[in-house]
């Protein structure tokens, strides 16, 4: 029996509609049905991830208005699944799922505060990511992008803009009350941490209730950073959000290219050439190096050892320079294209990219001499920021922090895309779910990624980059300036209100970022420009841990564990 | 009757002045209000490879009250704009403030709701570094450029 025949069979009338498009299994319901079939999927079908949950707003003249989608992943069957849930427009609300997802909670605020979806028995449901005194929900298609809510201006002052925010113990009280502690005679020491703190990335706000040194209760607060990527997205070709997509994880900004356009070729249902497919390989593998390289160097640089990260920033270096020369900018690549790439590799990539790699690995065993076997390190890092499988899996991690509890994911090994499935390399795992393990894997995957590179750059075929499908790539050169036709396709795609076009429909395409699961949902109406682009961020899941996470610990603590889950303000506030 | 008589209120000024400009340029200290992509650049820029320590401006400090340069590194969105602007005040003077990259010189390409159209709105800038994000030869640029202006300025003491 097919698991649409088994949902059907149990929950017979509320399901509306169910379909399989471009590989990816929809099942539509009801708002009623939505608990009972998530509860049947997760605890029979073993569907524990819920990897996303966004809506989708249809505009006033659809009927119903909104569209809940939540997406949700099996890791034993590597099987995935789309929930679509329509709201209409009058008091939109939807039951809640923070009593089968832990990340729920933090995906329904976003929901609410985004679109003003109410969730119906969330313990908190207040804004995540715009402020306290902001008006309406910005990513509605009725909130004009520009409508600015500015909270100082010339002239005014900061402490009006703090009017409207609660202070600490009121904001805490409720977290308190949860931990235990909500006799007023004790003794609570209230601590805030952030936004502008060297150990906080500049936009991460830790507010917690101290008692000693011990962390009993806090609240983290985000979206300092919300530049509104998914608007950005909804009024710009589909072509002109590539740009976007390398600011939203800028540490590996390509591996963010190499999603989006993948997202964008499936609902084309395209595949791209061969050697186009092993260089997206080759730079992804090279944009997570530097990823890993900037987590662990900044974390350890937060813990005192500054040698380290400048050594790991030495080391960055020279792959920004590799980098540099394939994509013309060392940060803001923007190097892929639908249907291809911006250009070839530069001749004698080959050779840097060995002697950059030389240079990496003697920078990595130096950074491994100075800290695994160090005694203080061991010790901060050693049993602190403990996550069990079970928990990381309901908060949603993916990538190495959830490797490191043991979980053996990798998008690269579960849903192969590119040619990850003709190399040969490994995925390590921890045991602990501690920093240390999160520290450990990392330093792994650095050689894993670059065993994956030299593997690529051995076979590398030859042959052209970029698909010759004239739907979304553009006409060489001599086309468009000696023919009409060659001219009209350029300014077909180029020109607004035409562009790159899907057909209708929607895509999910998982990658495996830097920092886990990372995915584009696009939507498409048929026009030029995307109905709605939705970035699953792997680091949104592993921060609405870190409350979790942290409590108990030391004040100290916070620091290595929010360093060790590796927090991109990018992608975490959009 | 005193020196000031003998050779002029003024000169002995301007020369303290060029003296104090001078050694102010070589000695920043710098806080870094990094929140987005520019901030890898700032990264590099402070370290080994690209040095900013050779221009008198390596050590960060994390504190207002003991830095005079506030690097506006990447995007400020208006919930964090009263963040900034508190950080600015209570720096004390003289203090300069370096606005890296085009988000926080005007907003970037991020034209929204959410996004601060250059930190000028908010608070007094001395120099712009364009670029999205700068390389880290632009920025040591913008430092001498800054490091020049500081040195030629009216200074208070
Ligand atoms: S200027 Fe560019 S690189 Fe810098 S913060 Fe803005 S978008 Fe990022």
């Amino acid at each position: 029996m097919t698991l649409f025949e088994e949902i059907t069979e149990h929950f017979s009338d509320p399901i509306f509609d169910r379909h399989s498009r471009l590989g990816d299994a929809t099942v539509i319901l009801s708002r009623d049905a939505l608990p009972g079939v998530i509860r049947f999927l997760r605890e029979e079908k073993r569907f524990d991830f819920l990897m996303d949950l966004t809506i989708c707003d249809g505009g006033m003249e659809k009927s119903p208005r909104f569209e809940a989608v939540y997406h949700l992943f099996a890791f034993e069957r590597k099987e995935r699944l789309r929930l679509k849930v329509p709201v209409e427009e009058f008091d939109p609300h939807l039951p809640t799922l923070t009593g089968e997802y832990r990340n729920a909670d933090w995906l329904e605020r976003e929901a609410w505060d985004m679109f003003g979806v109410r969730f119906d028995g969330h313990p908190d449901l207040r804004r995540l990511l715009m402020y306290p005194g902001f008006e309406g929900h910005p990513l509605r298609k009725d909130y004009p992008k520009d409508r600015r809510q500015p909270r100082i201006g010339p002239g005014s002052t900061p402490a009006t803009a703090f009017e409207r925010e609660p202070a600490l113990p009121e904001r805490l009280g409720k977290a308190l009350t949860a931990a235990g502690v909500a006799d007023p005679g004790e003794e609570i020491m209230y601590l805030n941490m952030g936004p502008s703190h060297p150990a906080m990335h500049g936009v991460v706000r830790v507010m917690a209730a101290l008692k000693g040194e011990t962390i009993t209760a806090s609240d983290v607060e985000i979206g300092y950073m919300h530049r509104c990527f998914e608007k950005e997205a909804e009024t710009h070709s589909y072509m002109g959000v590539i740009p976007y997509t390398d600011r939203l994880n800028y540490v590996s900004p390509l591996i963010n290219n190499v999603g989006y356009v993948m997202a964008v070729e499936k609902l084309f249902g395209v595949t791209t050439p061969e050697r186009c497919r092993y260089i997206r390989v080759i730079l992804s593998e090279i944009s997570r190096i530097v990823d890993h390289l900037t987590c662990i160097g900044a974390f350890a640089m937060e813990l005192g050892a500054f040698t380290v990260f400048l050594y790991l920033m030495k080391a960055r270096e020279s792959l920004y320079e590799l980098i540099g020369e394939v994509t013309g900018a060392r940060l803001t690549t923007s190097y892929t294209r639908i249907g291809g790439l911006r250009g070839d590799l530069p001749p004698g990539f080959d050779g840097e990219c060995r002697a950059a790699f030389r240079k990496i690995r003697k920078d990595i065993s130096e950074c491994d001499r100075l800290l695994t076997r160090n005694r203080i390190f061991y010790d901060r890092m050693r049993g602190v920021g403990v996550i069990s499988a079970a928990d990381a899996i309901s908060f949603g991690f993916t990538g190495p922090c959830l490797r490191a509890s043991g979980v053996s994911h990798d998008v690269r090994k579960s849903s192969p895309y590119l040619i990850y499935d003709r190399l040969d390399f490994e995925v390590p795992l921890g045991t602990e779910g501690d920093n240390y393990d999160r520290y450990l894997v990392r330093i792994a995957e650095m050689e894993q990624s670059m065993r994956i590179v030299e593997q690529a750059l051995a076979d590398l075929p030859d042959g052209p980059v970029n698909l010759d499908d004239r739907r979304m790539t553009l006409p060489p050169k001599e086309e468009v300036y000696n023919s009409i036709e060659g001219l009209m396709n350029h300014f077909k795609l180029i020109m607004d209100g035409h562009g790159i076009r899907p057909p209708a429909g929607e895509a999910y395409f998982p990658v495996e970022g830097g920092n886990g699961e990372l995915g584009f949902y696009v939507v498409s109406d048929g026009s030029g420009i995307p109905a709605r682009v939705r970035v699953r961020a792997p680091c949104f899941h592993m921060i609405s841990a870190l409350s979790y996470l942290i409590r108990g610990q030391m004040i100290a603590d916070v620091v290595p564990i929010f360093g060790t889950l590796n927090m991109i303000a990018g992608e975490l506030d959009r | 009757m005193g020196i000031e008589q003998l050779i002029g209120r003024k000169a002995l000024t301007t020369r303290l002045d060029a003296a104090v400009g001078w050694a102010r340029k070589y000695s920043l200290f710098q806080y870094p209000f990094a929140t987005a992509c520019c901030s890898m650049e700032y990264m590099s820029v402070a370290c080994a490879h690209y040095d900013i320590d050779r221009f008198g401006a390596g050590l960060p400090r994390w504190s207002p009250r003991q830095a005079d340069l506030l690097m506006v590194v990447g995007t400020v969105s208006h919930k964090l704009a009263p963040i900034l602007r508190q950080v600015y005040d209570q720096m004390c003077n003289p203090k300069w403030v370096f606005s890296f990259g085009v988000c926080a010189t005007s907003g970037g390409f991020y034209n929204n709701y959410a996004t601060v159209q250059g930190i000028d709105t908010i608070l007094p800038v001395d120099i712009y570094v364009a670029g999205c994000p700068p390389r880290p030869e632009a920025v040591l640029d913008g430092l001498i450029k800054l490091q020049e202006k500081i040195r030629n300025e009216k200074q208070q003491y």
